[in-house]
């Protein structure tokens, strides 16, 4: 075992031969990086619990009408949500704080190819936690029709399937991009909570704002996702508004990390 | 386009690299060779700019001016580097929440090897397995240094640039990560490590490049430079300095 890496020529293989590094192994081990550390698993574990405890909570306590699968995807949208922007955040800061970089840089030192493995294992996440919202929501009906003698409807529609995902990636998303501008997991974190809290309290207070509100702020523009009445002209402003929040963010902190010395 | 990788010729090329921050010369035109087969020690006080010139190396770090290739290309056009290039910067660039395996474990995804591959290389460096279950926030530095060579080694490289490898390691580990390191040179690597120590390096170095204050002071094979009994000096009026070496009756040479 050993003696083998002791006795042969170092020499012995041609390095021209070598091919360059597969695109889904850079994403396997972004996804792989996101549970083998004990804070990453834990906040996947949070993700996990907090989707349950939102449903669990809505069977007990919410009026037997208001038991719906549309019901129980919606009251569980937001705590999710709060949680996917940090998984996002750090996916990409963990290689800053942390400084593993240095390694992850090295191996491959195509750094957009990185930051392009590191998006589609975020969108790998935000998948799964969409099925796994939409997973459980369903037990959540079904538990709401048989025990609490619930509404039990499945009314949901193809809006909603495409809705939920819009607005879950769009969380996950948004906070890899806040990641990549910070680098810095918590000034990232503080950021994605404060900014957003902030723009809605001054469009809400402002009403002279009114008009330019959904083409700004981000939480104007998802509102009619969260109904599911996604028409017309919310189709641009939730465009625009994804512009400022998360493509322009993403390409800032792109340039950044594409730029910036690895230390 | 992808340009010719050699096998043979210098391993490592360093062309006039520097770094300037503003003001500050980090790296002042550095220019050195590796041949295969040598140990090259990099040799400097703390701050001298032997970690930006390794950065530089690795395509971390943009240099101002100057380049640098390995294997007869720049690094960044390297396919699958760590295949070709171990390279340790710096021990403790790791997650402390993650344990010595399973950074292994993420190196060889990337690299593409057999997770056999991790075993073998925990034997090599002495990482027991409950060590290698161990969170890297407990390691000791000599553990992460045994860690970090492991993962320099791990996909069979011809070249290895290691940044003060033998820092927190005790007298032991020091002499065997000489043997290790001979022994790979021997059976034709190279290897460039760094060190602000010349007991650390002058047993195993075959060449030695001095730096200070980001210039290289001095550079040679070790038997030259240790049997050399002269002494190098810079003054700001050469003139005067060499009227007063000859009146002193003292021989000497200029060289810039």
């Amino acid at each position: 075992m050993s003696s083998q890496v002791a006795e042969d020529p170092v020499a012995r293989r041609p390095a021209s031969d070598i091919a360059k590094i597969p695109f889904f192994r850079l994403v396997r081990v972004e996804l792989r990086k996101m549970y083998d550390t004990r804070a990453g698993m834990w906040l996947l574990i949070a993700i996990g619990v907090i989707t349950f405890a939102a449903v669990t909570l809505y069977l007990f306590f919410a009026d037997a009408n208001l038991l719906t699968f549309n019901g129980f995807v919606g009251v569980t949208l937001t705590p999710q949500g709060f949680l996917l922007p940090v998984l996002g955040i750090l996916v990409v800061t963990s290689e800053w704080s942390q400084r593993t970089g240095l390694v992850s840089f090295t191996l491959e030192p195509s750094r957009g190819r990185i930051l392009a493995a590191k998006i589609a294992a975020v969108v790998v996440l935000g998948v799964v936690a969409v099925v796994l919202l939409l997973g459980v929501a369903a037990l959540g009906n079904v538990l709401g029709a048989s025990l609490q003698g619930g509404d039990g409807s499945w009314t949901f529609g193809a809006e909603g399937y495409r809705d939920t995902a819009i607005l879950q990636l769009m969380g996950i998303l948004g906070g890899l991009a806040f990641g990549m501008i910070l680098l810095n997991s918590a000034a990232a974190i503080v950021a994605s909570f404060v900014l957003p809290l902030a723009f809605g309290i001054l469009f809400g207070l402002v009403t002279a704002l009114d008009d330019a509100a959904p083409w700004i702020d981000l939480g104007t523009a998802q509102r009619p996702l969260f109904d599911h009445t996604m028409e017309g002209d919310e189709w641009l402003q939730l465009l625009v508004t994804s512009l400022w929040w998360i493509v322009i963010p993403l390409a800032v902190g792109a340039y950044r990390v594409l730029r910036s010395e690895v230390k | 386009m992808t340009p010719a990788i050699h096998d043979a010729g210098p391993m490592i090329v360093v062309e006039g690299l520097s770094k300037r921050y503003g003001a500050f010369t980090a790296v002042d035109r550095v220019s050195f060779t590796v041949e295969p087969g040598t140990v090259t020690g990099l040799l400097g006080p703390n701050g001298a700019g032997k970690s930006t010139t390794m950065r530089m190396m690795v395509g971390l770090t943009p240099p101002t001016t100057g380049a640098s290739t390995i294997l007869g290309v720049p690094y960044s056009q390297l396919n699958n580097p760590g295949r070709s290039v171990g390279v340790l910067l710096d021990a403790s660039a790791q997650h402390s929440g993650r344990n010595g395996r399973e950074v292994l474990k993420l190196g060889a995804i990337v690299m593409g090897l057999p997770d056999s591959r991790i075993d073998e290389m925990l034997t090599l460096v002495g990482l027991g397995e409950v060590e290698a279950k161990r969170r890297i926030g407990n390691y000791s530095l000599g553990m992460r240094q045994r860690l970090g060579i492991a993962h320099a080694l791990l996909g069979d490289p011809k070249v290895l640039i290691l940044d003060e490898p033998a820092n927190g390691l005790d007298p032991a580990g020091i002499r065997w990560m000489r043997g290790l390191l001979r022994g790979f040179a021997e059976r034709g690597g190279t290897v460039l490590l760094s060190s602000h120590l010349i007991h650390e390096i002058e047993v195993i170095a075959d060449e030695l490049v001095v730096i200070g204050r980001g210039k290289i002071v001095a550079q040679g094979s070790k038997k030259s430079m240790l049997t050399d009994a002269g002494t190098m000096v810079r003054s700001l009026d050469d003139d005067a300095l060499a009227a007063a070496l000859t009146d002193a009756g003292l021989t000497f040479s200029a060289s810039n």
